[in-house]
């Protein structure tokens, strides 16, 4: 009896200790390149994210934001400083970076496997998460059968397949156009808050980030530096076109403009 | 959509639409269209159809220049009856098995120790450092300089044979392997890795399906330096008890039968060609369409 408490007992530890931020990066600087001409990608970055907290980061280009994600990925290790990720992460990609010799279910299967699912449970679950990006009718497309939200809707659910607590996501829908990335916002913001996961998610485009985020931040560029960060109290669902969300985005916009002209960078 | 229609009387106008919608359906989906129809084969076979006729024209004026007698080097027309002649003999067939068994085998086995090794070079730096290059070099060494080798280590057994086919064949199976995971793009590696892929999850799961069209292009290589060396090695190892397609070769020679010796040859060429348009032909244009990169 005791026994099988105790499991049951630790998740719930788990749940009400949501004090303990789920990602907690303290001073971190990272040089890339020549050891002798090194180039400080991140100068000094502290940042927070509690559990079940959305966060978008936003900066211009070079600003750093795909080694910050390397990093909480833990694909890298910081230079200076230290990163404590509590609990697993999922990483999403611009590009889907689906395996093209296999199918969107296959896609999905593989992310199962490696997250130890069992064989036979792997095709009910690899399905039941195409249909939560509503691809079901697709399962048995090749990538390359696919448009290019599809594949980002497959990427979704091929991260999401992997249990975690934080998802990590590179400009994900940077490459859609308009409307397909409303779309999907609709369902990214469905998603979250059926699973309650942390998600930081990088983007350049502010409207996308006030959209979607609790908390907005904003790095500068070369080198990347927290410059303002930005909460967001807009009751759920948001709409990206409208003035709230318009209101809300400009003095961002405003600050990040600043920082690309005090930087000259594009 | 012809799947799917109801099944009510269709008039012979719809059938030919349904025809056609299946065709533009199997050709936007990366199929390749048309297969089976007459117009399609026919535009295949009539170029080889061509080649083949040149080819035995220019035969015949050689043979007719008078430039050699008719007994040493003879018309395509006396060749090609012997071929059909022989192709009628169980003693033919035997050494056809002969040879096809030795091929598969000794393939069979350069292709275990080629995966075995590229895998091994591509994945640790210390090893492609010490053998990378000596692959390359092995490959490019004649099969039939590693016969007086094999010869001392096997005498005149198939164990010679088997040595040379291996040797021959094993370096390009590796040397595929390698430039297939090189060239494996590193975003699927890191998506691979995000998924929570290490080691031999990633290698199966990752690196070696992404790497497997230049894999089955280092096989298809392996298999040409494989029978090659084979029937390099049947003209030498001559065993009374096997008969095979190369010591026929060499019996023919000894005996001046050029008509037997230019048919044998022209049967090995037919098999050349068999393994290549039944097996890695369709097996490259297979995983070409599952990928999307055939593009007819």
């Amino acid at each position: 009896m005791t026994t099988l408490a105790e499991p049951t007992m630790a998740l719930e530890m788990c749940d009400t200790t949501s004090a303990v931020p789920q990602v907690q990066v303290r001073a971190v600087s990272m040089l890339h390149g020549d050891p002798r001409h090194p180039v400080r990608a991140l100068d000094g970055i502290s940042l927070d994210i509690g559990p079940g907290e959305f966060v978008c980061v936003v900066g211009a280009s070079g600003c750093g934001k795909s080694t910050l994600l390397n990093l909480l990925a833990g694909l890298d290790d910081p230079t200076v400083g230290s990163i404590a990720v509590a609990g697993r992460t999922s990483l999403m990609f611009q590009d889907a970076a689906l395996f093209p010799w296999l199918t969107a279910r296959g896609n999905v299967e593989v992310a199962l496997e490696l997250d130890g699912v069992a064989r036979r449970d792997r095709r009910p679950q690899a399905e039941e998460l195409l249909r939560t990006v509503h691809l079901e009718a697709f399962a048995d497309r090749r990538p390359h059968e696919l448009s290019g939200g599809m594949r980002q809707r497959v990427a979704l659910a091929r991260a999401l397949a992997r249990r975690c607590d934080l998802l990590l996501m590179d400009e994900p829908f940077g490459a859609l156009d308009a409307m397909t990335r409303d779309l999907l916002h609709d369902e990214l913001e469905r998603l979250w808050i059926e699973r309650g996961c942390a998600v930081m998610f990088v983007t350049h485009n502010v409207r996308e980030a006030v959209r979607l985020a609790d908390r907005v931040v904003l790095l500068s560029s070369r080198p990347g530096r927290v410059v303002g960060e930005f909460d967001i109290d807009l009751e759920r669902p948001r709409r990206i076109g409208s003035p709230e969300v318009a209101e809300l985005a400009a003095p961002i916009a405003e600050r990040l403009r600043e920082e690309v002209v005090r930087h000259g960078a594009r | 959509m012809a799947l799917v229609e109801p099944p009510i009387a269709v008039t012979p106008e719809q059938e030919e639409l349904a025809g056609l919608d299946a065709l533009a359906q199997a050709e936007s989906a990366g199929r390749r269209s048309g297969q089976g129809s007459f117009g399609a084969v026919w535009s295949a076979t009539w170029p080889k159809l061509v080649a083949v006729v040149v080819v035995l024209v220019l035969w015949q004026v050689v043979a007719w220049s008078g430039w050699r007698p008719w007994y040493v080097l003879p018309g395509p027309a006396p060749v090609l009856r012997r071929l059909l002649e022989d192709l009628s003999t169980a003693a033919t067939w035997h050494a056809v098995a002969t040879t096809m068994r030795r091929a598969l085998l000794g393939f069979s086995l350069a292709v275990v120790i080629g995966l075995a090794l590229g895998v091994a070079v591509s994945r640790s730096e210390v090893l492609r450092r010490g053998i990378g290059s000596l692959l390359t070099g092995v490959q490019t060494m004649p099969s039939i300089a590693w016969f007086p080798l094999a010869l001392i280590l096997f005498q005149f057994s198939e164990g010679a044979i088997f040595f040379v086919v291996v040797i021959g064949g094993a370096p390009s199976v590796a040397n595929g392997v390698i430039s297939g995971i090189d060239h494996v793009p590193p975003l699927l590696i890191r998506a691979g890795r995000t998924l929570g892929a290490q080691g031999w999850s990633l290698l199966r799961l990752v690196i070696l399906p992404a790497a497997l069209p230049a894999i089955v292009g280092g096989l298809k290589q392996g298999w040409a330096f494989a029978w090659r060396s084979l029937l390099a090695g049947e003209l030498i190892v001559i065993l009374g008890s096997r008969p095979s397609l190369g010591a026929r070769l060499e019996l023919m020679r000894q005996s001046a039968d050029s008509v037997g010796l230019i048919a044998t040859m022209l049967l090995l060429l037919c098999i050349g060609v068999a393994v290549d348009a039944a097996g890695f032909g369709p097996l490259e244009r297979h995983l070409r369409r599952r990928r999307g990169l055939e593009v007819s």
